[in-house]
């Protein structure tokens, strides 16, 4: 083991990048608290990770949030690899917590398949996964290419606006609109209980009260039981509504169920590559030689895709917990310890990724990322959040020599969803 | 060394030469052969290197393990003769093989 005892020169760092470090770095480790939101805030989470990695690479924290309590935290891509690929030792299902470190009460646990164990897990999974098949991608791309350079073309110039705002959340939000066969005109709803979804007042503030955030997703259900209704009793079509409402694991779910399957469905094809859409536009303005090298040879799209995707991780970490007693990286871990599989900090691991803290476009194996996990619960939409990337960028290629980034983005406070709420810039022209 | 082709969805065929003790996918990986990902790197954990395998070749390249049996209840394009490429190795008795690819990898 190569451990770096000290911080490495911070000579690179801004002046607060380099406190936080230095402050990171002389804590007592069991001090450390990776899930803290305000990290992610402050963007400076990297350097727990670093050091972990380094120092405590299976590591005891503490949460102050009860609902959170004691945690594990894997971040060797290697030990993360072998969490995601034993389910039967380190389980999803939603009964045991599922997939996030908060324990949410009673009446707020949402069953969905990405937090259920096989055979359930299967059955449900493979309801929808065809929608997303290779064969259906080639389907989707001639739709995509045209929203995605018609909304380019309708862009401010020479005058500052919200990324975010305007491409990467509209954009997601179209794909998720025509995935779901939902009125389009009422697209942003789903942006809406997207963000509803993932918010918690534990850890947020300015989230909503658990109850009124219920509401908002019993308005969701509603919604989307009006689509089911219209659909079940149709012939069976290609849209998500109806692959439920027909599909023979999933018809007879009852509604919490239904509405959980929409939350995952719904912030796994949105939140996701939105924020992946953000996250490779910083990467390449922080990066001015990498998008030289992308502006020179377009065809460098394909291997900026997964770097983009490596790079921002969009999904921070997933958790599992323990179903038995079991041994990791030299820990002892104890039947229903809750393990956090840190994806940000796997994809940073030197041992499995050459020069990783380094964003490189043209990766010879640029898809060795951990940032669709992987095993069983491997992300479903993966190709299709590639393909809509690769799209985006091309596109963006045949349009604009420069866009430019006005300042520091405006950071998600989640230790789950590694995300941007705004990020200005202006596109002259 | 054995001579393995990989036969893409449209036809296309690779021929490589592949290195006994080293796996099906590495062959085609190291060989730049289009077709097949391998994106987890052989820990049979995301079938990107879904092949088919048919005839007498599925009698000497062997049979799934669960956990790639468990991956390939995923993949798109499932048949009795899929296989993750990453779990086969390759062999002197494999020279000549072929081994066909789905439409994509997912």
């Amino acid at each position: 083991m190569s451990a770096v005892l000290k911080p490495p020169a911070a000579a690179t760092l801004s002046p607060f990048q380099a406190a936080a470090r230095e402050k990171i770095w002389s804590m007592p480790l069991e001090e450390l608290h990776p899930a803290d939101p305000q990290h992610f805030v402050d963007n400076v989470e990297g350097h727990i990770f670093d050091r972990l990695r380094a120092q405590d690479p299976v590591h005891r924290g503490h949460s102050p949030v009860p609902e959170v309590g004691s945690y594990w935290s894997v971040t060797r891509y290697q030990d993360v690899m072998y969490v995601d690929t034993h389910p039967e030792l380190f389980s999803s299902d939603w009964s045991q917590g599922g997939i996030t470190l908060f324990n949410a009460p009673d009446g707020e646990r949402l069953p969905m398949f990405i937090a259920m164990d096989p055979p359930k897990h299967d059955d449900q999974r493979k309801a929808v996964s065809t929608i997303v098949a290779p064969a259906n991608l080639n389907n989707w791309q001639a739709e995509i290419r045209e929203r995605t350079g018609r909304l380019l073309d309708s862009l401010p110039r020479n005058e500052p606006f919200d990324w975010v705002d305007k491409v990467s959340i509209e954009l997601t939000t179209c794909m998720l609109a025509t995935l779901f066969d939902f009125p389009f005109e009422d697209r942003r709803l789903l942006t809406w209980w997207s963000d509803v979804a993932t918010m918690n007042k534990a850890t947020n503030p300015e989230a909503l009260e658990p109850a009124e955030r219920m509401a908002e997703l019993g308005k969701m259900l509603g919604y989307f039981t009006r689509l089911w209704n219209e659909r079940v009793n149709a012939a069976p079509r290609t849209d998500l509504v109806s692959m439920l409402a027909h599909g023979a694991a999933t018809r007879n779910m009852p509604p919490m169920e239904y509405m959980g399957n929409l939350v995952l469905l719904i912030v796994g094809g949105n939140d996701t590559t939105r924020n992946s859409m953000t996250g490779g536009l910083l990467a390449l303005n922080d990066n001015p030689e990498q998008f030289a090298k992308l502006r020179a040879n377009p065809a460098l799209v394909e291997s900026l895709v997964p770097e983009i995707i490596r790079w921002q991780t969009p999904l921070a970490y997933m958790r599992r917990t323990a179903t038995q007693d079991t041994e990791l990286g030299g820990k002892k871990i104890a039947k229903g310890d809750k393990i956090a599989m840190w994806y940000l900090s796997g994809n940073r691991d030197e041992t499995a990724i050459d020069r990783p803290d380094e964003f490189i476009i043209d990766r010879a194996r640029p898809r060795q990322h951990l940032s669709f996990g992987f095993g069983i619960h491997r992300c479903v939409g993966n190709r299709l959040a590639e393909l809509q990337l690769k799209i985006l960028w091309e596109e963006i290629l045949k349009r604009f020599p420069v866009i430019e980034v006005l300042g520091e983005p405006t950071r998600v406070r989640s230790s789950f969803v590694r995300g941007y709420s705004k990020l200005m810039v202006n596109i002259p022209g | 060394m054995p001579k393995i082709t990989f036969i893409a969805h449209s036809g296309q065929r690779h021929t490589v030469d592949a290195t006994s003790g080293l796996s099906l996918m590495r062959a085609a990986i190291d060989n730049n052969v289009p077709g097949i990902d391998g994106d987890c790197g052989g820990a049979c954990a995301c079938a990107t290197c879904h092949v088919f395998v048919e005839g007498a070749w599925a009698a000497k390249t062997g049979a799934r393990t669960q956990q790639e049996d468990d991956m390939l209840n995923f993949a798109a394009e499932l048949r009795e003769s899929s296989r993750l490429a990453c779990q086969i190795t390759i062999t002197d008795d494999l020279d000549g093989l072929e081994v066909t690819m789905p439409e994509g990898q997912h």
